[in-house]
């Protein structure tokens, strides 16, 4: 990717290329580097620079999308893993339908029937998840012509703004680990203590306006988090422990926990002879986003806030600033004289408020708002999968929770319209983290170029 | 993985350094004390405690008056306390830590059973013990296979799913619970080669890398389960099992005669895997040079040892490991293969490992340990009468005793140290 620097004789300013959404901080952009080389070099070697540069710009654009197109980096990585999760998807589609697995069988006699059998199944199958998720054409033109209202139009969005919401919340959770150095593969535990935190809350008070109650409630969603995240932080400051091992067996505890606080007869509906809650006042509620028919609340609008507010806390703050050093390199923050152990169990403990938010989310968007044994789901898990695919940052993992969201929005459709089990969408995000995480493998698989900057590591948990 | 924060190694003979971890037993042990004396207390003072024993014939039984033992454990799990906090170098810190934790154990399950017409049967708890220490063994041998060499596993768990898996279909297609066995060994080695390929030869974080192929495995599972066996579990999942085998004569030993000589045949495949690693690691050129390439791969290196091969061939042969640890869930008591139906076993073996010190026989007892907890909360919450916990901190039980082994029971220990770094020639 070469910006124009847009500087110096009569070069007209080019226009980037269009692929190029130079937003997302890959590279050094060049015009920066120009201008130090200005500064600091002699005037002749400076020309030079500026005439090196002269020839990169020079290129037509179609050539510099190409070569961006065929660069490993981080977007092309990305777009590129999700096709190859696509292509794993789809051979998992064909494989397990005994109608299409039977037309192979006879391939080489009508290999038509083969592929038009496969292209069937795997076309329905991604039809339905995309009209799942996004919009159905179908209902988009009929509404065009009044002849179907708009919620109809609008629900599948709707339904993956509202599993979205929890997934930021847990994906920060994770990601604000990895940023720390440390591996949260607790969120789960986190979000369903989070979870249980919030439904005592949200059903002890009466009568309080929502103003009032529903920041109550992710309050008790936050504190519950945050306890449960602090457990494996303070025992790795005090004894060392590595908080993946604590951490799951903590999600493990944190199940039973669920299964017992719903048992008692404080928490237990009691209208209701199965394990339920009772359900949160009508004022601890998120207001409903498009309408009351739909299931899209604010909770999207909050998650993407508190986003942005992480954002700033991890850029600009000095306790986010701590954390990334901490997370970089722990004895180079420990030299610098910062609490390295302390800031461990400081970033667990924010993490798990984030996951604990999360259960509050998932919690108030569910339809009984009320704690039953899976109301968590799984989106502890799917949180680290999240925090992966954006590269443990704000804005990524917004979209990489949008994403996540709406496959598993759409992924109920396509159970019902192609018979693919909602699973499908497991196997998809495993594949696509397995190659955003090995992004020379991607490389391989389709001879791309090496990029120049390769962009921030992970940080990661190291060894035990 | 317990990277010490606390106690400070080689100090001088004149200081005595104060060991963190120490205090923590030892205010454990008093809170442990507290416990049993409430339990004492509680207890109704003629009360039994049964144990009952199969013998041939007849059986044995074992009555101990409750509330006495209790208030003798109580005792000594205040003297372990008091011990460990005054004298708070690491010197009492193992004996200190097993006898509070004994003590506390024999309190716990004395006040647990001390009712009229409830006991404990001591064959047959064993005997459940190990079976539910099975797939442990060898998840946690697995492990050490990997891990010696130098790279992390946290895949244990997928590997047992897919062996679960692969064992029940093949296993159920072929009508041979031996075939099972076998495409659950060559399933769990599946993952085993991902797990290789991405480490060592496309530098993944290993952490990182295993919670994804557990993802991965779980999907994949799930999916191919919903798509094929469920429609003709008749076809596709009702596996065989793979038959007891009675060593004729040592079976007839009292107690521990059933619970060991008369098994699962993976008992036996379980134990000779520990002894077999055991002796090759550290008794043969291949275990030194898994051990080498573990601890410092350039000096294996430099004697030309092959590093990244030598990784790669061990987590395979973890993959082969885990995935016979997998099938057992299913062929071992031809139990049709079911959703998630590990539950994080594999991840508890993750913990055994760790609680084992990367030691095959550390790894056996350790397993041992869980497989007793895990038989034991089973017990109590199904026995007559109920415990007087709620079942669901009973089933809370072997988590917590993980946390409580990885956060600071074992004492100190010490992953090989080039255990997840992955080797790239310079």
């Amino acid at each position: 990717m070469t910006n124009p620097p847009a500087k110096g004789d009569g070069v007209p300013a080019e226009e980037p290329a269009p692929t190029a959404g130079g937003d997302n901080g890959l590279t050094v952009p060049p015009a920066e580097q120009f201008e130090a080389a200005m500064e600091d070099e002699a005037a002749e070697q400076a020309v030079a620079v500026e005439e090196t540069a002269a020839v990169t710009r020079r290129k037509p654009w179609i050539l510099r999308a190409a070569i961006y197109l065929t660069t490993a980096n981080q977007v092309m990585v990305t777009v590129y893993s999700l096709i190859l999760a696509a292509v794993v998807g789809a051979i998992l589609i064909i494989v397990s339908d005994p109608y299409v697995r039977s037309t192979w069988g006879y391939f080489f006699s009508q290999p038509g029937d083969a592929l038009s059998a496969s292209w069937d199944a795997v076309a329905t199958a991604y039809g339905a998840l995309f009209r799942g998720a996004v919009v159905d054409p179908d209902k988009l033109n009929r509404w065009f012509y009044g002849m179907a209202d708009l919620d109809a139009v609008l629900r599948p969005i709707a339904t993956t703004f509202n599993y979205s919401a929890p997934l930021i919340f847990t994906g920060m959770a994770v990601a604000l680990a990895f940023r720390s150095g440390l591996f949260n593969i607790g969120a789960q535990g986190q979000a369903v203590v989070g979870a249980i935190g919030a439904a005592i809350v949200g059903f002890s008070f009466t009568g309080l306006p929502t103003i009032v109650h529903l920041p109550l409630t992710l309050l008790g969603g936050l504190v519950g988090g945050a306890i449960w995240g602090a457990i494996p932080g303070v025992l790795k400051a005090l004894t060392g422990a590595h908080e993946v091992i604590i951490s799951i067996m903590l999600n493990y505890i944190g199940g039973y926990l669920l299964l017992w606080v719903i048992s008692t007869k404080f928490v237990h509906s009691p209208d209701r002879t199965d394990a339920i809650s009772k359900p949160a006042s009508e004022s601890a509620l998120f207001p409903s986003l498009f309408g009351a028919g739909l299931p899209a609340n604010w909770g999207i609008v909050l998650a993407v806030v508190v986003a942005a507010g992480m954002s700033w806390f991890l850029a600009r703050s000095s306790l986010g600033f701590r954390f990334r050093t901490v997370g970089a390199n722990p004895a180079a923050a420990k030299t610098a004289g910062m609490g390295v152990a302390g800031t461990y169990a400081t970033a667990m403990a924010f993490g798990g408020g984030l996951a604990g938010l999360g259960g509050a989310t998932i919690l108030l968007g569910s339809t009984s708002h009320a704690l039953t044994p899976s109301v968590a789901g799984t989106i502890g898990f799917d949180g680290i999968t999240v925090a992966l695919l954006g590269r443990a940052k704000p804005l990524g993992v917004v979209f990489s929770a949008l994403l996540f969201g709406a496959m598993q929005a759409g992924a109920s459709t396509m159970q019902t319209v192609a018979q693919i089990p909602v699973d499908m969408v497991t196997v998809l995000q495993a594949v696509i983290v397995i190659f955003i995480a090995a992004p020379a493998l991607v490389k391989g698989i389709f001879h791309l170029r090496e990029a120049k900057v390769s962009g921030q590591e992970l940080s990661m948990a190291k060894g035990w | 993985m317990t990277t010490l924060a606390t106690t400070e190694p080689a100090a001088p003979a004149a200081v005595k350094i104060v060991s963190g971890r120490t205090i923590g037993v030892g205010v454990l042990a008093l809170v442990f004390a507290g416990l049993s004396l409430w339990m004492g207390l509680k207890v109704a003072s003629g009360a039994q405690a049964v144990f009952k024993t199969y013998m041939i014939g007849e059986d044995v039984e074992l009555d101990v008056p409750a509330k006495p033992v209790i208030l003798v454990m109580a005792v000594l799990c205040l003297a372990v306390g008091a011990l460990l906090l005054s004298d708070r170098t690491a010197k009492y810190f193992a004996m200190g830590a097993s006898v509070a934790v004994i003590a506390f154990a024999i309190a716990f399950v004395c006040w647990s059973i001390a009712k009229p017409g409830v006991f404990l049967p001591v064959t047959a708890t064993l005997n459940g013990a190990l079976f539910l220490a099975l797939p442990l063994i060898l998840g946690s041998l697995c492990g050490v296979l990997c891990e010696r060499s130098g790279v992390v596993n946290v895949a244990i768990e997928g590997q047992f799913l897919v062996g679960a898996f692969a064992g029940a279909l093949i296993g159920t297609i072929s009508a041979s619970a031996w075939a099972g066995l076998i495409a659950g060994a060559a399933a769990g080695c599946l993952i085993g080669l991902l797990l290789a390929v991405l480490a060592i030869r496309y530098l993944v974080d290993q952490v990182v890398l295993g919670v994804v192929l557990n993802l991965l495995a779980l999907g994949l599972t799930s999916f191919l389960y919903e798509r094929i066996m469920q429609r003709a579990a008749e076809q596709f999942n009702s596996p065989p099992k793979l038959g007891n085998w009675t060593i004729p004569g040592l079976s007839k030993i009292p107690v521990i005669g059933p619970a060991l000589f008369d098994q699962n045949i993976f008992t036996y495949i379980a134990v000779a895997l520990v002894i077999i690693v055991y002796v090759g690691l550290f008794h043969t050129r291949w275990g030194l040079r898994t051990r080498a390439v573990g601890e410092h791969p350039a000096a294996a290196d430099s004697v030309g040892i092959r590093v990244n091969w030598v990784r790669f061939r061990n987590v395979l042969m973890g993959g082969l490991v885990a995935g016979v640890g997998g099938a057992f869930f299913t062929i071992g008591s031809a139990i049709a293969f079911n959703k998630n139906m590990t539950v994080g076993k594999g991840f508890i073996a993750l913990a055994v490992l760790i609680v084992g010190r990367w030691n095959p026989l550390g790894a056996l007892a350790g397993a041992l340990l869980f497989g007793f907890t895990d038989q034991l909360q089973i017990f109590l919450s199904s026995m007559p009468g109920g415990s007087p916990i709620p079942s669901q901190f009973l089933s809370m039980l072997p988590y917590v005793v993980t946390i409580f082994a990885v956060a600071g029971l074992v004492g100190k220990v010490r992953a090989p140290a080039a255990d997840g770094v992955p080797y790239v020639k310079s």
